[in-house]
């Protein structure tokens, strides 16, 4: 077990200085940031001047070297456009995405789970049929639409909600539901797929036959045999949730961090869009290496193995 | 003596029958709701009411028709350009399925050579393309998308090529996971065993008996690479303002949400439908691929 854990360690660990380096050198060919900060009628010796300042008229590899050295003390750097720390920066806009993306997560899962067991269930019925078209139609549209399509009917058409900007549970929920749907659609689908495959097990039948309660068939022998590839999927689905998260913030103008991505990329802020990704890397990675972990704790004959 | 039909519809769960024609006649929507669609991307300047940069600026915000103001020939309104929605989203439907499709096969690619190559030759090349995938994993695809797009400006083949080098990894898993059983197989070992080379093998044995979940995954990704598109044009990156794009439209029907939805709403309708086919075209073909998915 140890060994497992140590090698999916080190594997989580390349892939994040694999990351750090495509990102480094991304960032150097898309442009030159000193044109950007810069006044338009600025001369060729003040935008030398701003180079030397930044420390861009350094050869590349001295650049990344430093990056590197810089991450490794969890010093991302400065901001070109804020002129102040990018940890800092970012650590003040991670509270706001971690409400939006703690709201989507509690969202999906409150209706995913429900809705899969009911699917599976009784599958092939008429119920069966409408979730799963429901949930269908929540993977395909884009989150962005269902937004917008949220704002059009529950602030405009029915003005009950606020359509944008952040502060309390009212603002908070379109903006869940928006980022959730995707995450939902996606869970509930799993879902019923292995608890259909889990209901055919010997210890299914076991437990009917022993006279115990449906619900509790479904509850206790059930669910936690089919929650394995689930719980895998929503360790995956922290990824599109960070990259729905960009979207969704531009949609709702909520000010985390896909709003700061957006305005970061606008302004060939290098430094923060380094830090940026590694900070949205790093959180994949992480969650997936607690679900690595968890399959243990669900299922002890991964402990074993 | 029962038929082998007879024997499959038999192990199928209650109501499964039924759905076996609602099935076929969902088959049967899709493929023409599909063949529609590719028939307005091709013929777009002949179908479209008017040509994609008609403005008139006498006409701006008119609903569509069946509502009080609504301007005739404008089947669903206008925007702030006074440019014809239906037509706009008609050209729009150019720009989706080009994306879609040829940001798919680049992927399809370059996902089937490191597939072949990680599963067929495994060791070290294994390993080093696998990180890669991980790596490709963990970085949301849309965000790599976003900062190479906003670097080298708007054009259709640059997010085309984006598109197909960062959707990959998908790919890659299925074709290597499938070459590693196919590897095991007695016609591959008997192939190797009479000195066929390694490339014939892949060749005429290996990307054959793959294409079949290849072609599934790809029927599915054709639709989240749309929405990729579509979310990237949304935030005003990939494609040239100029040319009429359905993310494009939705943004700009944000805008005017309040006082003008028809702008934003019909072009974003079309979205999802389109999604919601391919989609739907991607599980009727992975039921045909698995049988036994199709039993449950």
């Amino acid at each position: 077990m140890l060994r497992f854990v140590l090698m999916r360690v080190g594997h989580a660990a390349v892939v994040l200085v694999l990351v750090a380096t495509v990102v480094f050198f991304l960032d150097r060919v898309t442009g030159n940031p000193v044109q950007v900060l810069l006044p338009p009628d600025a001369t060729t010796a003040d935008a030398q001047q701003l180079s030397q300042a930044l420390g861009l008229n350094q050869p590349l590899i001295l650049q990344y070297l430093h990056f590197m050295g810089g991450l490794a003390h969890l010093n991302l750097g400065q901001s070109l456009y804020y002129r102040s720390d990018v940890l800092s920066i970012i650590l003040q806009r991670l509270p706001a995405t971690a409400e939006l993306a703690a709201g989507a997560l509690i969202f999906a899962l409150v209706l995913a789970v429900p809705a899969g067991i009911v699917a599976a269930v009784r599958r092939g019925s008429m119920a069966d049929t409408m979730l799963m078209s429901l949930v269908l139609l929540g993977q395909c549209a884009p989150a962005f639409y269902i937004g917008i399509l949220l704002i059009w009917v529950f602030s405009i058409l029915i003005p009950v909600l606020p359509s944008s900007g952040i502060g309390g549970l009212s603002h908070l929920i379109l903006p869940a539901i928006t980022l959730g749907s995707y995450s939902l659609a996606v869970i509930a689908r799993i879902l019923r797929t292995q608890l259909i495959e889990v209901f055919g097990e010997d210890y299914i039948r076991t437990a009917r036959a022993k006279g115990l309660s449906s619900m509790r068939v479904i509850m206790l022998h059930a669910l936690r045999n089919a929650s394995l590839p689930v719980v895998t999927v929503v360790g995956l689905e922290i990824g599109s949730l960070l990259g729905g998260a960009i979207l969704t913030e531009t949609v709702f103008a909520w000010p985390g961090l896909g709003q700061l991505t957006v305005q970061a990329i606008d302004n060939r802020d290098y430094p923060l869009v380094q830090g940026i990704v590694l900070l949205f890397v790093t959180t994949f990675l992480v969650v997936n290496l607690l679900v690595d972990l968890l399959y243990g704790v669900i299922d002890p004959r991964v402990r074993l193995s | 003596m029962m038929t082998v039909t007879a024997r499959v519809q038999a192990l199928r769960p209650r109501g499964a029958r039924r759905s076996a024609a609602r099935r076929k006649l969902l088959a049967r929507v899709i493929a023409v709701f599909l063949g529609a669609l590719v028939v307005v991307a091709i013929f777009a300047p002949w179908i479209a009411p008017y040509p994609a940069d008609a403005q008139n600026l006498a006409l701006t915000f008119r609903p569509p028709v069946g509502f009080s103001h609504a301007a005739a020939g404008h089947l669903l309104g206008t925007d702030q350009l006074g440019q014809d929605i239906l037509s706009q989203m008609i050209y729009g439907t150019r720009l989706t399925l080009l994306v879609g499709v040829t940001a798919t096969a680049v992927a399809g690619v370059i996902g089937l050579v490191i597939g072949l190559i990680a599963g067929y030759y495994g060791g070290i090349r294994d390993q080093v393309l696998m990180r890669l995938a991980d790596m490709q994993l963990a970085f949301p695809g849309i965000l790599l998308a976003m900062v190479l797009v906003a670097v080298i400006g708007p054009s259709v083949l640059f997010l085309i090529i984006v598109l197909g080098t960062t959707g990959w990894v998908s790919y890659a898993r299925v074709v290597r996971a499938e070459v590693l059983t196919l590897r095991q197989k007695e016609f591959v070992t008997a192939a190797r065993g009479i000195g066929v080379p390694n490339l014939t093998i892949i060749r005429r044995h290996m990307i054959p008996n793959v294409m079949a979940p290849l072609a599934t995954i790809a029927t599915l990704q054709v639709a989240s690479m749309i929405i990729v598109a579509a979310s990237l044009s949304y935030l005003g990156l990939g494609v040239p303002p100029s040319d009429p794009s359905w993310g494009a439209m939705i943004q700009e029907g944000q805008l005017y949400l309040r006082t003008a939805w028809w702008v934003g709403v019909f072009p974003g309708l079309a979205l999802v439908l389109t999604t919601l086919a391919i989609n739907l075209a991607g599980d009727l073909l992975r039921d045909i691929a698995d049988p036994k998915a199709y039993l449950r």
